[in-house]
């Protein structure tokens, strides 16, 4: 801090006004040394860095654009009959929420614009993110020190997507509604709880005159309020564990090469704040999003095909769908499997993928930190897993529009149920096999590139008649890089009998991590990367091959 | 050619093939699909249930007997009427191409009006059924557009999505787009229920009521309607929004990143 220089005589004239300002709030927030240690720090340049970039500005818009909506949406269900400027609604009864919705679509200002906007930037919010996730997934981000990040922005997904269920359940039109009777009938599925919860929730029978008040706390003030919180702290973590970065030449474990924050990236992040916002705009301006006056307002009695959730929920819906229609009577008691067995993998299918960085450094035994990228390629298992996951979940992506895809694509529903049921299990097998093969081929390749360099295309007739392909040799920073990534020996289970001769018993556990520490660095699972040695036997000698 | 050949080797080489052929097999197939045939028109005639009697016995009665009393590929037309008529021949299902598949298509018709109301005619002769609606029973005019939304809610969404975009129903069957079906033959369907559609008989959906549910289709489904969002995106809801906000939403922005990672002020490529 430097709380004197304003009281020191000057004598060229007065500071430049910045400077005072600048002073002045030094004095009393001290930011000079926050500044002075933050501002130059680095952050490493790549395009797919800034894919969380682009969840953070779309969650910015969404707050905003939410704000100027709450001025005009009224969270009941009292019961009205409309008069607004939309033809096709005239004189029909339907809630507040719904008539106030129709009224900022149609008489406020700016209103629809604004609307669509908030909705699209949600969509691309839980796209961006999901794109984001798999990202730090594959490129193996998420090890220490960053494990607890990869939580935060774990829950960031999760709730983001039950905010965006709440909100779009807000307008109390035919469609969400249906969404929530889905969601009600999900927390009936619930043994012994599910019938409290849901009259909690509902303030008793479904619909109830509630749901919309309280959708609309949770919706506005619950959820993002925590998601802020995790906002701020996963930025918090990004500044403290520094960015990760790939591997290249002078870029090692312990530095980060890149850019500073100021200017290079307080301009570069500032901007893409404004093309975020403003191509989110764009897409508003010119696509449609929940179009509501077409849906018409809810009735527990009524009920429209084509009822899917946005696409974030998407997934629990083809569970549902996909799921045989089962159920156990015992005692006047009903369980709903059809629906409590898609509930629970929901949880089990998400909760993998959040629990995978524990996992793999259990299997692995690798407590380092790491703060250098693997390329996908380099970590077969981890990808393989990572694409079947992903397989997995857009199965059922494809369960939850099986009705859209049989009619556009012309199949019979039935066969597209069959199909989703059947490669939920299938679908990740064959997945993770072939993108294992793949990782495989792509790191034999590498090795290639690494001693025989680039083929070049150009073929050379030699004196004798013979021809020959001219493989270009790689630069020195190709090389580093092709050949930077480590490779780890699979963990052994460890001696058995110690020295006195003694037998140790070997617990399950310990098997099980030594079978699984082979599946992911075992012979299969990766291909040698050429050795100095080997480099310099090929390339001693002149004959290309 | 030497330049050609020179970057054949070139890492985008590749996708450079990829999309030429990808162009020159959509190509060919444009050039080569089999166009719609038009249908030689005849010229109307003052055709009798004589007339259609012929008309009949030439496409129809292989399916549905010589006498209209159905047979293993078709059912019996004794009954169902001249509204059934005109909507089965006028809207192309009829003359099918076959029994089999999972429902019929609807078609170009192959008759001119005049010859399906002699068709009509001629079935109707056969036993008592609805008859062709006048045009002030179906006309969409003085009806009442909200009221038709409610009841297309409350009766048709089910099948037809809320706007009447059409869904799916089970083992390939499916319930039409409704979008510009001529109102008679809407009415027509509501008053016979076609195929899998159950009949909504004027005891069940009055005249009225029918005239408000085309009234409100032909405001929310049809060429000239408005859509005050933009782009409707087939109208079908989250899917084909969720779709369009990944592939041009999230697929922009990321062409956004990519371009300004690649605009960066760096003083050597690393």
């Amino acid at each position: 801090m430097s709380t004197n220089t304003s009281t020191q005589p000057r004598s060229r004239g007065k500071a430049p006004a910045g400077e005072r300002v600048a002073d002045w709030a030094d004095g009393r927030l001290g930011i000079y040394s926050l500044a002075k240690a933050n501002m130059r720090k680095i952050f490493p340049d790549h395009w797919s860095f800034m894919l969380g970039e682009i969840c953070l500005y779309s969650f910015i818009i969404i707050i905003l654009t939410g704000v100027y909506l709450t001025l005009f949406f009224h969270p009941s269900m009292n019961e009205v009959e409309y008069h607004g400027s939309y033809i096709p609604m005239q004189g029909q009864l339907m809630s507040e929420a719904y008539a106030s919705t129709l009224r900022i679509s149609f008489d406020v200002r700016g209103g629809l614009l604004i609307r669509q906007i908030h909705h699209w930037a949600a969509v691309v919010f839980l796209a961006g993110m999901f794109v984001h996730m798999m990202r730090v997934f594959f490129t193996g981000a998420f090890r220490k020190p960053r494990e607890i990040n990869w939580l935060f922005g774990f829950l960031l997904f999760v709730l983001g997507m039950f905010t965006g269920f709440t909100g779009y359940s807000l307008p109390d039109d035919l469609l969400s509604g249906t969404g929530v009777r889905f969601t009600q009938g999900a927390i009936l599925s619930v043994p012994i709880v599910g019938t409290y919860i849901s009259m909690f929730l509902f303030g008793g029978e479904f619909p109830g005159t509630d749901f919309v008040a309280r959708f609309y706390s949770i919706h506005i003030l619950l959820l993002p309020g925590i998601m802020l919180g995790l906002v701020v702290g996963h930025l918090i973590l990004v500044f403290y564990h520094k960015h990760t970065q790939f591997a290249g030449p002078g870029r090692t474990n312990k530095n980060v090469v890149g850019m500073p924050l100021l200017p290079v990236y307080m301009a570069k992040a500032g901007g893409f704040f404004f093309l975020v916002f403003g191509f989110i705009a764009l897409i508003a301006g010119i696509a449609s999003i929940n179009p509501i006056w077409n849906l018409g307002p809810y009735r527990p009695d009524m009920v429209s095909t084509g009822a899917q959730p946005d696409w974030y929920m998407g997934f629990a819906e083809g569970l549902v769908r996909a799921m045989p229609g089962w159920e156990i009577n015992f005692w006047g008691h009903t369980l709903v499997l059809g629906v409590f067995i898609p509930l629970v993998l929901f949880g089990l299918f998400l909760g993998v993928i959040a629990l995978y960085p524990f996992i793999e450094s259990w299997v692995t035994g690798d407590k380092r930190e790491h703060h250098i990228l693997d390329r996908p390629r380099n970590a077969p298992t981890r990808t393989a897993f990572g694409v079947a996951w992903v397989t997995g979940y857009m199965i059922m992506l494809i369960g939850g529009g099986n009705d859209i895809i049989a009619t556009h694509f012309n199949l019979s529903i039935n066969a597209v149920t069959w199909f989703v049921r059947i490669g939920f299990f299938a679908g990740p097998v064959v997945a993770f096999i072939i993108t294992k093969r793949i990782c495989l081929g792509l790191q034999r390749r590498d090795r290639e590139k690494v001693l025989h360099g680039r083929e070049s295309g150009i073929i050379k007739r030699l004196p004798h008649g013979e021809f020959i392909e001219v493989h270009e040799p790689l630069s020195q920073e190709a090389l580093y890089t092709l050949t930077a990534h480590e490779q780890y020996k699979p963990v052994e289970i460890g001696p058995t009998v110690d020295e006195h001769g003694v037998e140790r018993k070997v617990k399950g556990t310990e098997k099980l991590r030594a079978k699984l520490s082979k599946a992911y660095y075992g012979e299969e699972s990766q291909i040698p990367k050429p050795t100095v040695e080997e480099y310099n036997e090929i390339t001693s000698g002149h004959g290309h091959h | 050619m030497k330049k050609l050949s020179a970057r054949r080797r070139h890492p985008a080489a590749a996708l450079v093939v990829l999309l030429l052929a990808l162009a020159c097999t959509g190509g060919l197939y444009a050039v080569f699909a089999p166009a719609d045939k038009a249908q030689a028109d005849e010229t109307a005639q003052s055709l009798t249930i004589e007339e259609g009697k012929k008309l009949y016995a030439v496409d129809c009665a292989s399916c549905h007997g010589t006498g209209g009393q159905g047979t293993s590929d078709g059912p019996s037309l004794v009954g169902v009427g001249a509204a059934a008529v005109d909507f089965q021949v006028g809207t192309g299902r009829m003359p099918a191409a076959t029994s089999q598949g999972a429902q019929i298509p609807r078609k170009k018709p192959v008759y001119t009006q005049a010859e399906i109301d002699a068709l009509a005619a001629y079935v109707a002769s056969l036993g008592a059924g609805p008859a062709i609606p006048a045009e002030s029973q179906y006309s969409p005019e003085g009806a009442d557009i909200a009221k038709g939304g409610e009841l297309f809610r409350n009766n048709c969404a089910q099948c037809h999505n809320f706007t009447g975009k059409g869904g799916a129903l089970t083992h390939g069957k499916y319930a039409p787009n409704l979008e510009d079906v001529d109102p008679k033959h809407i009415y027509e369907a509501m008053l016979t229920g076609p195929q899998n559609m159950p009949s909504f008989p004027d005891s069940t959906l009055s005249e009225q009521n029918k005239k408000d549910i085309i009234a409100y289709l032909d405001e929310v489904n049809s060429q000239d309607t408005e859509n005050p969002g933009g782009l409707e995106l087939g109208g079908l809801g989250p899917v084909s929004e969720g779709l369009f906000g990944w592939i041009f939403g999230l697929g922009g922005l990321i062409a956004v990143a990519v371009w300004v990672a690649a605009r960066t002020a760096k003083a050597k490529k690393s």
